[in-house]
């Protein structure tokens, strides 16, 4: 196994649920030791994605490749774990029997009382998981992951229904961990997890890849500021040609552009143009993620 | 401890070899019995339940004996026995719908354990429980009276818990056809008529002759036959045996069928 090997290698991954296509054609590859944050609303084909990537289902088209392996061998030798939002667990087992159960399905894990300690469940280890929060089952699944001491860790959004305080922990446990060497991909509609934790964000819109950098590339899209005005048969390229323009889109009579110098584009409007109602907007990382991820893309 | 060179050696490469037997292990089976255990419905249904059905309808037949000197209680204590491992081990097959359903099954596909591993730990649980529910009702046996010699007792055990693994795989297969969590609760009724028809209740001799002839069909008829037939010293039928490995052929032949849809991908 070379360390040249991508940890994941999607390619042209496509899977339609009758006449749904939850994944369209979606490539993607992450080297080890990335932490890379899967970031778009619901129903973006997140899950599904990571459905495929798992082996736990199969693609319509494309390939999956972990490792430089199949998922399936990827799982049998213990190089990928996952803490799933669908995984259930056993009400009736413990918290300490049901990391010891798992432990024992691997042929080499970390001992249950270190990825106890590791998820910041030592004080809970007796206790019925039936009897444990949200947040609490959620950092069990979480100590599972650990066992195996995976090369590539994947989180389907793990602090979906944790309250502010259980985000934290959780992410304070996750950070404890990440170290050099492996690699994490989590999904996410959190913007703000997504910009703290993750050192790439690959933005996903109805089953495709809408934008794909690292956080600070991805929080540039959201520089600068739209301008916004009434002006009837807007000349489009005229506007488009003005240094510093980013987009510009008609809507009947309004304009948008997109701009890092909106007080040239402002000043043009004015003064070249009919146009009135001009108004200006700073744009931030909330509004790069809605004008990526929604239908009604803004610019 | 300098920080940057431990950071890049703490990883040590583990063994990444899939486990041995798919998973299959001691630890994990002691783990599946204890919480088997745990369960009070589980242990009221087959061990309480019909150690008290045999002090309740056992032993007031204590003085009758059958044409064999054997008493008729020892008679009851070895068919409570069968209903008792069939109990046991249909529940323990039929605890894959509630891990279906709860997600569990998922959770172990992200884990090295292969199917098969899991379904022979199911049934080696399933077995384990069977034998203790056949103890629990023999020793009520013993206490309230029954005396049998060492053979008999042995081969009435054997027969009644090893003809139970029909009933692993009968719960398997109910396991894997209803993803309820409480699939157990329909299957309880159907296993009370499934023994009636085994004459595990009542001798069959009881029931009017049209039920007779549908019993020997019944899953039930051959464990049942097979266990008590050291006791009453009549010998298997051929009918018995060929009932035992038709039904067992046939829902393990269905299990297999649902066991492997169930872990086709999607």
């Amino acid at each position: 196994m070379t360390s040249t090997e991508p940890a994941v290698e999607l390619s042209g991954l496509t899977k339609t649920f009758g006449a749904v296509t939850a994944v369209d054609g979606l490539s993607l590859r992450v080297e080890p030791g990335e932490v890379v944050a899967f970031l778009g609303p619901n129903g973006a084909g997140k899950t599904t994605t990571i459905d495929m990537l798992l082996g736990l289902a199969r693609p319509d088209a494309g390939s999956v490749r972990i490792l430089g392996g199949s998922p399936a061998d990827a799982i049998a030798c213990g190089r990928i774990a996952a803490v799933l939002q669908t995984g259930g667990l056993l009400k009736d087992l413990t918290v300490g029997e049901t990391v010891r159960l798992t432990a024992n399905l691997y042929r080499h894990s970390r001992p249950a009382e270190e990825v106890l300690e590791r998820a910041g469940i030592t004080d809970i280890a007796d206790r019925v998981v039936g009897k444990c929060s949200g947040g609490q089952q959620q950092r069990l699944r979480f100590a599972l992951a650990l066992l195996p001491d995976p090369d590539l860790m994947v989180l389907d959004e793990p602090t979906t229904g944790m309250d502010v305080e259980g985000r934290r922990e959780f992410w304070q446990a996750l950070r404890r961990d990440a170290r050099s060497g492996r690699t994490i991909i989590f999904a996410t509609h959190y913007l703000d997890e997504a910009d703290a934790y993750a050192d790439r964000i690959v933005l996903v819109r109805q089953g495709r890849i809408v934008a794909d950098g690292t956080t600070a590339e991805i929080k540039n899209l959201a520089a600068g500021r739209l301008v916004r005005a009434t002006l009837p048969g807007a000349d489009q390229a005229a506007l488009a040609a003005l240094p510093g323009v980013d987009a510009v889109e008609v809507r009947g009579d309004s304009v948008l552009v997109r701009t890092a110098d909106s007080d040239m584009v402002a000043r043009h409007l004015l003064t070249r143009t009919e146009a009135r109602d001009v108004e200006i907007t700073s744009r931030n990382l909330e509004d790069a993620f809605l004008a990526l991820t929604t239908d009604q893309a803004g610019v | 401890m300098t920080t940057s060179l431990s950071a890049t050696t703490d990883r040590v490469t583990p063994d990444r070899r899939p486990p041995a037997l798919g998973g299959f292990s001691p630890a994990v089976l002691g783990i599946e019995l204890r919480r088997v255990l745990r369960n009070r419905r589980t242990l009221a249904f087959t061990l309480i339940m019909p150690a008290a059905f045999f002090l309740i309808f056992g032993l007031p037949q204590r003085g009758q004996q059958l044409p064999n000197g054997y008493a008729v209680a020892a008679y009851i204590m070895v068919s409570l026995a069968v209903y008792a491992a069939m109990v046991a081990t249909t529940s323990i097959g039929a605890a894959v719908a509630t891990e279906r359903a709860l997600g569990w099954s998922r959770q172990l596909r992200l884990t090295p354990l292969r199917p098969i591993a899991y379904v022979a730990t199911k049934v080696v649980t399933a077995m384990g429980l069977g034998l203790i529910a056949v103890c629990v009702e023999f020793v009520v046996g013993a206490a309230s009276g029954v005396r049998l010699s060492a053979d008999v007792w042995l081969l009435t055990g054997l027969g009644a818990w090893l003809g139970s693994l029909v009933f692993a795989a009968f719960g398997l297969f109910v396991g894997y056809l209803f993803p309820a969590e409480n699939a157990m609760q329909f299957i309880g009724p159907i296993l009370a008529v499934l023994a009636m028809f085994g004459g595990l209740f009542v001798p069959l001799e009881v029931l009017p002759e049209v039920l007779q002839h549908v019993a020997r069909f019944t899953p039930v008829y051959g464990v049942g036959e097979l266990a008590r037939a050291p006791l009453t010293g009549d010998g298997v039928s051929l009918a018995a045996l060929v009932n035992l490995v038709v039904w067992t052929v046939l829902f393990a032949l269905g299990a297999t069928r649902l066991f492997r849809r169930d872990t086709a991908r999607v």
